[in-house]
């Protein structure tokens, strides 16, 4: 019977309510200081900085247990609050003609389903906007940095050969950081391009025939190069997502409804924490004369913090596009 | 030769209980789920017992009329609860308990009850404690006392302001408890319309389903009847709203009779009544005088200022202020029992000094502020401030006060929109219990044979005058202590009984008869309201059966009930119908039983040619207004054989009273 | 303390038996004295309504010095009606105005269902104190000396705070969720803080909290509004005992 109790009772889904609740907000607080460094470091700096944070967030294999963590997190505080309110709504299946709640509690603690929906619905066209991308999709250009063993441009191969990043992304592989041009993808498609150039030039004369293998040799490369420190550029996803000139092709300022859409969604959220926070101490049986003032009071600044921090972020970056 | 036989035991008064336990009869417990009782009443004493009986083993089944168990009267009991333990080392006893308790009855109460009830008041706190009930404690863990009136040792129990509520809850629990075992069945919006007698023994009830309005029938091979005072007939007194004497009137009608009607407790410190359309009178604790003065001005004229708002309480000298109850008692001072405070507030309100603006000018003042000055230097010096300043010493003084009294300062706050912090207490005397009731031997048995009377309900163990802090050490005790015992003594002849079938014609006829009174009731189909005529009884009983009472009064008041019951039965008016949830129905009936019982109080106050304890006859007082009890001709309980609606015909039956442990006095509080 | 007399617009729900479907009446109501209580002035509407020979409007009621817990009543969109920590009981008119419109409706809760007019049936309560409210000592009188066990003031304090609880089910009531953890809360609180009470605690509290749920309870979710509304002034605290008791209960308990 207890361990059916552990998550079928109505007090145990208050406690995975608050423990995920709880989880989200030190999420949120590690989200926070990485989106700070799209504004606290500016330029190329920043750019690095934000885009290795990213990083490193993705490819962190404890980063990634608690990234885990955090979607069920998401998931199970989004489904276990609905079943709450399904289950809340059948208990009162007639309403008061009359009522007069603001009474009796604060408005954020009567709509904390409406607040979470809203909340549920920010972080999903949030994931879509640059989770997405930087996870699944391969919309994100490459941000790569000159790497010292290579040569002086980043385009410029050992052989002092020229490609694109089209050709990067086809031909070098990122292994952790470094980008890494695999040579015998590199050689294949040096032999590639010398067959087809041959094809089309079926009149060759042997001599040559003979250069073109000699210059094959030494472009033909014997080892794979490391050509540079790429990242996936999220910033300058976001950069342009949050600027002026976003804008669809009938001129819809996209940008500037994005920044708004996000302010707003801060808010939702700020909303959610001011009673969240304390709440869940309160649901996990954590009530004491003396700490429960403490937590109320850092619950409501937490409230008002960290959602006003991140709503900055956005503002900032559509002032300065 | 009397019919009534006491049963009390014999031998030494403390040996008596022993002895009769050690030599009643006991039902064996494989035998016991055979055997059916029925509780009608859900209060101290009837949930203690069907509690009990449940652990026992007896199917019980529980009724009451309210729509939970935890709602019974007891509830509202305040101040708290008397036990001889003597953890104060003040010299407290069984033998003090049990003196105190008959002088405070005014020696008109059963000696060998009593002693019981001294006997077993001790168990009683160990249960409670056991049951999780949060007594008030001292900061060293254990439990504290207060003093109440008429006793000069601190032996009362209590839980703030609300000690019936704890105990009631703590009993409520034991019985919450059986009936999730299922050993007690329990029947929540019931009320007992009748008792069913088969070859003379109690042997079921018809109760009322108040939600359907069917009538259903309920036999057991014992009934236990806990239904309470009857303090309703005054309409406004402390009792609920609901609280009622039916169950007791209907087995009174069937052969139980009904003792001593007249002994009504007055009680001192409630509520001044304010208006026409109230609806009952609210109790500020006794508790209250150990820590408040009563006072009124001395002079008149200061009265009549304060009653026309010229002049403020505070603003009175302290000489001219009247302590009564200090001048007038010394050694018991605010302390008095409860009768002897009551007549003095009102013979200083008759004099002309009543404080309050309502009708009749009734009221006095209870005054906390010498209290709030000697706790608040109290508090202060044991904080380490030995010297305090006016200011620190109020504070503290009221928190203290706060924390003695809270709810019932807050209570009055509610009730009369005044402070009384900082202005005194407006108080009068109200009704509030009834001594009187159903005549019970010592084993609790009324002259129905397997009809039991515990609690209020009953009349046997507070005499003339109940003394604060006792009627919920009865409940109990009668409940826990002494029903379980007594009345195995009487089912050990019903374990070849089998189950008791509702078809015979007792249940028939006694089903029918209740649906025709309800008929007949409906179909009056006159004018007035139920109230209209509670009303009216409630005042004629205040004003001719109330704190004192004269011949010619009583005998004016018999006519006129009289007169007023004809009418009540031509001209009441009943709205809905008798077969769904009808609240006016349900107070007909009641209505109609007080209607009868009025006058039998009244016919009982005009016999008792005498004044004792809440009992005061104009005609026998002393110079200073003291009662004159009259030992020789009326030391005798008066039990009335109900003959038919007219109270005068009720056939007088006398039990001697016998002292033998307490050598009869005059009661003196001075 | 001057009385007067104000007029006043009452909205009451009016159903005739629990499977009738309600609706809100209006009626008028002149001279109500300010010194009456919020039931004398429902005795006064039910004595008019007598007197024109209609249906008296039915309302639970007993004690009227707030400590039964038979009062109920939604009044103006608050439990209990505008005050706190006040029973309808001890609610006077002198909270209104002369020309007050007054709504007045039961408690509204799948767990309560409604039996007539503004009577509800809150046995739920009864069985949810079946289940485990008490402890399990039976009556004897050989039970240890009441002072055996001496018990920390500021716990026989709390417990007796949480013991005050009358059962009218305001919290209920008010909470958004028609939630009864205050009501539980308090009465695990008051056991869980007594020694007498611990012996059984886990058993308790895993009992009233499955009887709870299954009576339609909402869930908390801890808007505060029951310690509100609460006429005795509970604590959210209760709650919070309970939650812990639930969850000690659960994870130390053999089954």
């Amino acid at each position: 019977m207890s361990n059916s109790a552990l998550i079928k009772s109505s007090i145990a889904k208050k406690y995975w309510m608050a423990l995920t609740g709880l989880f989200l907000c030190l999420f949120l607080v590690g989200h926070l200081i990485g989106n700070l460094q799209l504004i606290i470091k500016t330029g190329e700096e920043g750019r690095r900085a934000f885009n290795e944070y990213a990083y490193f967030m993705t490819h962190n294999p404890a980063i990634m247990v608690l990234s885990y963590l955090t979607y069920f997190s998401i998931l199970f505080h989004a489904i276990d609050g609905i079943a709450l309110f399904i289950q809340n709504k059948k208990a009162r299946p007639v309403s008061y003609a009359y009522n007069k709640p603001s009474a009796n509690s604060s408005l954020p603690s009567r709509y904390m389903a409406l607040l979470g929906t809203i909340v549920l619905v920010f972080i999903a066209t949030h994931m879509s906007n640059f989770w997405w991308k930087m996870k699944v999709s391969d919309e994100v250009p490459m941000h790569t940095y000159y790497s010292p063993s290579s040569q002086d441009t980043m385009y410029l191969t050992q052989k002092g050969e020229q490609i694109s990043t089209k050709q990067i992304r086809e031909l070098g592989e990122i292994e952790g950081t470094e980008l890494i041009l695999k040579a015998d993808k590199f050689n294949a498609s040096i032999e590639q391009q010398y067959s087809s150039y041959l094809a089309s030039n079926p009149g060759i004369s042997d001599d040559q025939l003979a250069d073109i293998e000699e210059q094959k040799k030494k472009l033909k490369s014997k080892k794979d190069e490391i050509l540079a420190e790429g990242y996936k550029d999220l910033h300058t996803v976001v950069m342009a997502f949050f600027s002026k000139k976003n804008k669809s092709d009938s001129g819809v300022p996209l940008g500037l409804l994005g920044m708004f859409l996000y302010v707003i969604s801060m808010a939702v959220l700020g909303f959610h924490l001011w009673h969240g926070f304390a709440s869940a101490f309160q649901s996990l049986g954590m009530n004491h004369p003396k700490y429960t003032p403490l937590i109320k009071v850092f619950g409501r600044g937490y409230a008002i913090v960290v959602p006003l921090l991140f709503a900055i972020i956005p503002i900032l970056i559509y002032l300065n596009s | 030769m009397s019919i009534l036989d006491s049963k009390i035991p014999e031998g030494p008064i403390d040996q008596k209980w022993t002895n009769h336990k050690n030599q009643m009869k006991l039902v064996a417990p494989n035998n016991r789920p055979k055997i059916d009782v029925i509780v009608v009443g859900t209060g101290l004493a009837g949930a203690s017992a069907a509690a009990s009986l449940g652990e026992m083993g007896y199917n019980v089944k529980s009724f009451c009329f309210q729509d939970s168990p935890r709602r019974a009267h007891s509830i509202a009991a305040q101040g708290g609860i008397n036990a001889a333990k003597n953890y104060q080392n003040d010299g407290d006893s069984t033998y003090r308990l049990f003196y105190d308790t008959i002088k405070g009855g005014d020696y008109r109460s059963r000696e060998s009850n009593v002693y019981r009830l001294a006997e077993v008041s001790a168990n009683i706190i160990d249960q409670c404690v056991a049951q999780g009930v949060p007594f008030a404690r001292e900061y060293g863990g254990l439990l504290d006392n207060r003093s109440f009136g008429g006793v000069q040792v601190r032996r009362t129990f209590y839980a703030a302001g609300q000690t019936g509520q704890q105990l009631l809850l703590g009993a409520y629990s034991a019985l919450s408890r059986q009936i999730g075992l299922g050993r007690v069945k329990m029947y929540n919006r019931h009320e007992m319309m009748d008792i069913v007698k088969v070859d003379g023994n109690a042997r079921g009830i018809i109760a009322r389903n108040l939600v359907s309005g069917k009538l259903e029938r309920h036999s057991a091979h014992a009934v236990v009847i806990a239904s309470g005072g009857y303090g309703n007939v005054y309409f406004l007194s402390t009792n609920a709203m609901g609280s009622n004497v039916s169950a007791a009137w209907k087995i009174h009608k069937k052969g139980a009779l009904f003792a001593n009607p007249c002994y009504v407790q007055i009680h001192p410190t409630c509520i001044p009544v304010h208006g026409t359309n109230q609806s009952k009178l609210t109790l500020m604790s006794e508790s209250l005088r150990n820590s408040g003065r009563i006072w009124v001005p001395k002079k008149k004229e200061d009265a009549d200022a304060i009653r026309n708002g010229k002049l403020k309480p505070t603003q009175i000298a302290e000489e001219d202020r009247d302590y009564y109850l200090e001048r007038r008692y010394p050694a018991f001072g605010h302390l008095v029992p409860r009768d002897v405070a009551s007549r003095a507030a009102k013979e200083r309100c008759d004099a002309g000094f009543g404080i309050e603006a309502n009708d009749t000018n009734e009221g006095v003042y209870l005054d906390f502020a010498s209290e709030i000055k000697s706790k608040g230097k109290q508090v202060a010096y044991a904080q380490g401030d030995h010297n305090p300043n006016e200011e620190t010493t109020i504070r503290l003084g009221k928190k203290w006060v706060e924390e003695k009294y809270g709810n019932l300062f807050q209570m009055y706050q509610q009730i009369t929109a005044e402070n009384p912090y900082e202005t005194p207490m407006k108080i009068y005397p109200a009704v509030h219990y009834t001594m009187g009731g159903v005549w019970v031997d010592y084993n609790l048995q009324s002259t129905i044979p397997g009809c039991f009377v515990a609690g209020e309900a009953n009349f046997s163990d507070h005499g003339a005058n109940r003394l604060g802090a006792s009627a919920l050490m009865q409940g109990l005790a009668d409940g826990y202590f002494v029903l379980p015992y007594t009345i195995a003594n009487y089912l050990s002849n019903e374990i070849r009984t089998g189950e008791i079938s509702t078809d015979s014609k007792e249940f028939e006829n006694a089903e029918m008869d209740v649906a025709e009174s309800i008929s007949s009731l409906m179909h009056v189909k006159g004018n007035r309201s139920v109230d209209h005529f509670h009303k009216r009884l409630g005042l004629i009983m205040w004003n001719k059966v109330g704190m004192s009472r004269s011949e010619a009064g009583l005998k004016s008041a018999i006519a006129e009930i009289k007169g007023l019951r004809d009418e009540f039965y031509n001209d009441v008016f009943i709205p809905g119908e008798s077969n769904e949830m009808n609240a006016e129905l349900e107070k007909a009936l009641r209505v109609a039983d007080l209607l009868e019982l009025g006058q039998l109080m009244a016919v009982d106050a005009l016999n008792r040619n005498e004044s004792c304890g809440g009992h005061f006859r104009e005609e026998y007082q002393d110079d200073e207004g003291e009662t004159l009890r009259d030992d020789k001709k009326f030391k005798y309980v008066s039990a009335w054989e109900y003959k038919d609606r007219e109270a005068t015909n009720s056939a007088l039956h006398k039990e001697d009273l016998k002292y033998e442990a307490i050598k009869i006095a005059e009661r003196n509080y001075k | 303390m001057a009385s007067k007399f104000i007029n006043v617009t009452l909205k009451v729900w009016r159903q005739k038996n629990a499977d009738s479907k309600g609706n809100i009446e209006t009626y008028q109501l002149s001279k109500v004295s300010t010194d009456s209580s919020f039931l004398e002035m429902l005795d006064q509407l039910n004595e008019q309504l007598i007197n024109e020979k209609q249906a008296p409007v039915a309302f639970d009621h007993d004690c009227r010095e707030g400590i039964c817990g038979s009062c109920s009543l939604y009044i103006d969109g608050r439990a209990h009606g505008p005050q706190t920590q006040t029973t309808t009981c001890q609610l006077h008119m002198r909270s209104f105005n002369d020309g007050d419109t007054i709504y007045i409706e039961p408690w509204r809760s799948k767990a309560f269902p409604i039996i007539k007019d503004l009577v509800v049936d809150r046995s739920a309560f009864d069985r949810v104190q079946q289940s485990g409210g008490f402890v399990s000592v039976n009556t004897s009188g050989n039970t240890m000396d009441a002072n055996a066990i001496p018990i920390p003031k500021t716990d026989a304090d709390n417990a007796f705070n949480a013991a005050t609880c009358i059962g009218c089910g305001a919290c209920v009531a008010s909470c958004k969720n028609s939630s009864a953890m205050l009501f539980v809360g308090a009465k695990v609180s008051q056991y869980a803080l007594l020694p007498q009470g611990k012996v059984e605690a886990n058993k308790r509290v895993q009992n009233m909290v499955r009887q709870m749920d299954e009576e339609g309870f909402g869930n908390c979710t801890n808007t505060g509004a029951c310690e509100v509304e609460c006429p005795k002034g509970i604590s959210l605290e209760n709650i919070a005992r309970m939650n812990r008791e639930f969850l000690k209960s659960n994870l130390t308990s053999e089954k």
